[in-house]
């Protein structure tokens, strides 16, 4: 008895119960359905959150001030006034493997134009700046070194800023007060949109760091400086030298804690990925579960369908059948019920998670992996749950099957 | 026993017995038979309910196996085979009829007598050529496209004979095979069977409790108690 011969006989019958075949077969649409939604958002959720980090830069090292202990009180990172422009020009100048290094001092500010006016933040940073950040210049130009060095009354401004003080467009060459300071507008920054977690990141305003320092704030510490790695591999040294640099130049003791922190990018998406990669393994771990109930019901109905068919079985071992026909025709009877499930859980799941993008507006990505994953899985099943019914059906007696009513 | 009469014995038992096991008491079905059936008989079995003709027709028919004693069919000792063994010989070997017609309801004529020639491996272009020969030799001609429940009796056990022709069988083992059907459809059978076994020499053994079937064969083996009570 060939393959094809098996294929029509187990299609005969599962089309003479069509209705109850395509209920037994709900279990393994819905369980596969699931797993490919489910590994199609996660996928689509992984990935976004890792281009998300990649438009920071896989490269980038931050530091930043340490904690404050106040009274017994921590005031936690950045509170502390440990970082000065001149450790970061120092990383820049000792520490190898360095691309690039972009010192950042903040506050906030008023900023006026005219009679409009708009609340923002105030950067301070180097010409380094929109290469370390991954920022673009879209009208203008950034400063140079020269007016860093002269502390010059320039200014770049955030896309947000640039339309709610000059709604008619043409910033650029424009004059905006700053704390009474006039900067002169020399660029706008393309848009970014929301960052990752929700904060408006064309809301700002870039000047030089030592305008924002000598005109602005009066301050001389800085609040972090991004350090670009040449390549991902030299991250790790540039990290642990930055680090030994700045203990040095802070004159800690060996025992002394840092009085700064520094992180690196590589970390936090290594983090981002292991939560949604748990996320994903949950929700793939429940449509198992459901797959699993699907064979459930596959083999239940088979056992039936072998009762049903007891005297067909007598049947067809009076004429000749051996336990193994018997047990191939109801094992393939049983695979394919899970087999075309499997295939209209793929399609039904294909169906939903482009529905779900289309809705949500979610990043969602069918992996051929999920699809031949789930594929298979919906075959075992079949042949797992099937096995027992079939097996039973192939060690009946011909003659009490024969005698069955 | 003579090199003769092995060569034409077809069906040869000696001190077949069968017992089965209800709860605890062990009940014989079958005691001590031993029969012999030559190539090319026409044979019947006889008894009451009970006597152990089934039981004896299963064993010949290779459904089961004796609980002692051996049978040689074709000269081969099939007493003691496993079951896909068995299976092989009814494939090969032997045609079933029965008395409920015992066809697979969704299939049509051809598709249930090409049944056992599926499992022989026959080529479907030849299963097809063979039941429809063996259709058309049990005068079903026009019925070969029908379902079970679209023929009469009659033609349903044409069918099933159709069925039991189409392995090219040594011998042909009826069960009570008009014991469904009315009394001309009864004739028709049994003139089929004739046919079979005069021209075709086909070996044929059937069991009924009708005087008037038995006396189309040419031997009855009467059954009582699980033991040949005679023969006429």
């Amino acid at each position: 008895m060939n393959t094809s011969a098996l294929l029509s006989v187990a299609w005969g019958a599962l089309r003479q119960n069509a209705m109850r075949s395509l209920l037994t077969m709900l279990g393994v649409i819905i369980g596969v359905a699931a797993v490919i939604t489910s590994m199609a958002i996660g996928t689509g959720a992984r990935a976004a959150v890792a281009a998300q980090l990649e438009r920071l830069g896989s490269n980038l090292i931050v530091v930043v001030p340490g904690s404050i202990v106040s009274g017994g009180v921590q005031l936690g990172l950045g509170a502390r006034q440990s970082l000065t422009l001149d450790d970061a020009t120092a990383i820049a100048r000792t520490v190898p493997e360095i691309a690039a290094v972009a010192p950042q001092a903040n506050t906030n500010a008023q900023v006026v134009s005219g009679n409009q006016n708009w609340y923002t933040s105030v950067v301070g940073s180097t010409p380094a700046w929109p290469a370390v950040s991954n920022w673009s210049i879209a009208q203008g130009r950034f400063f140079n070194g020269g007016e860093v060095r002269q502390a010059a009354k320039v200014t770049i401004l955030g896309n947000t800023v640039a339309t709610n003080l000059f709604p008619g467009g043409g910033a650029v060459g424009r004059t905006v007060i700053v704390k009474n300071v006039p900067f002169r507008v020399v660029g706008v920054l393309a848009s970014k949109g929301q960052s990752g977690f929700g904060r408006d990141q064309d809301d700002q305003v870039v000047v030089p760091v030592t305008s924002l320092q000598m005109r602005l704030t009066g301050q001389r510490w800085i609040s972090s400086i991004q350090i670009s790695a040449q390549s991902p591999e030299a991250v790790d040294s540039v990290v642990s030298s930055t680090q030994a640099l700045l203990r040095l130049r802070h004159h800690l003791t060996v025992q002394a804690p840092d009085d700064f922190s520094v992180r690196n990018i590589a970390n936090i998406q290594q983090a981002a990925s292991e939560t949604s990669r748990i996320q994903s393994l949950l929700l793939a771990a429940v449509a198992a579960v459901s797959l699993i109930v699907g064979g459930i019901g596959i083999m239940n109905i088979m056992l039936v369908s072998v009762t049903e068919r007891t005297r067909e079985i007598g049947v067809r071992m009076a004429v000749g059948a051996k336990e193994r026909h018997i047990l191939l025709q109801f094992l393939v009877e049983a695979m394919t019920l899970s087999c075309v499930g499997g295939v209209i859980g793929v399609g039904l799941g294909m169906g939903a998670s482009f529905i779900t993008s289309h809705l949500a507006g979610w990043q969602v990505i069918v992996s051929t992996v999920s699809i031949v994953v789930s594929f298979v899985f919906s075959a075992l099943i079949g042949i797992i749950f099937g096995f027992y019914p079939a097996r039973r059906a192939s060690l009946l007696n011909p003659i009490e099957a024969l005698r069955h009513e | 026993m003579d090199a003769k009469g092995t060569d034409l014995a077809i069906i040869q038992t000696r001190a077949l017995a069968k017992a089965y096991r209800m709860g605890e008491v062990e009940v014989a079905a079958l005691n001590g038979v031993s029969v012999t059936v030559q190539r090319g008989e026409f044979v019947s079995v006889m008894g009451q309910s009970g006597s152990g003709k089934s039981t004896f027709m299963n064993l010949l028919g290779c459904l089961d196996r004796p609980t002692s004693g051996t049978y040689h069919l074709e000269g081969h000792d099939v007493s003691r085979l496993t079951s896909d063994q068995l299976a092989e010989i009814r494939n090969r070997s032997i045609g079933f009829v029965f008395q409920g017609f015992n066809l697979l309801a969704k299939m049509t004529a051809v598709q249930n007598v090409e049944l056992p020639m599926l499992y022989a491996g026959v080529a479907p272009a030849e299963r097809r050529r063979r039941a429809r020969a063996a259709l058309a030799s049990v005068g079903l001609d026009r019925r070969m496209e029908h379902r079970p429940a679209e023929m009469s009796g009659g033609q349903q056990q044409r069918v099933a004979i159709a069925r039991a022709l189409a392995g090219e069988p040594a011998m042909i083992l009826a069960d009570e095979p008009t014991g469904n059907l009315d009394s001309a459809s009864s004739n028709e059978i049994m003139e089929i069977f004739r046919d079979l076994n005069s021209r075709r020499g086909i070996t044929i053994v059937t069991v009924t409790h009708e005087p008037d079937v038995a006396a189309w064969t040419q031997r009855t083996i009467v059954f009582r108690d699980g033991r040949v009570a005679g023969e006429a």
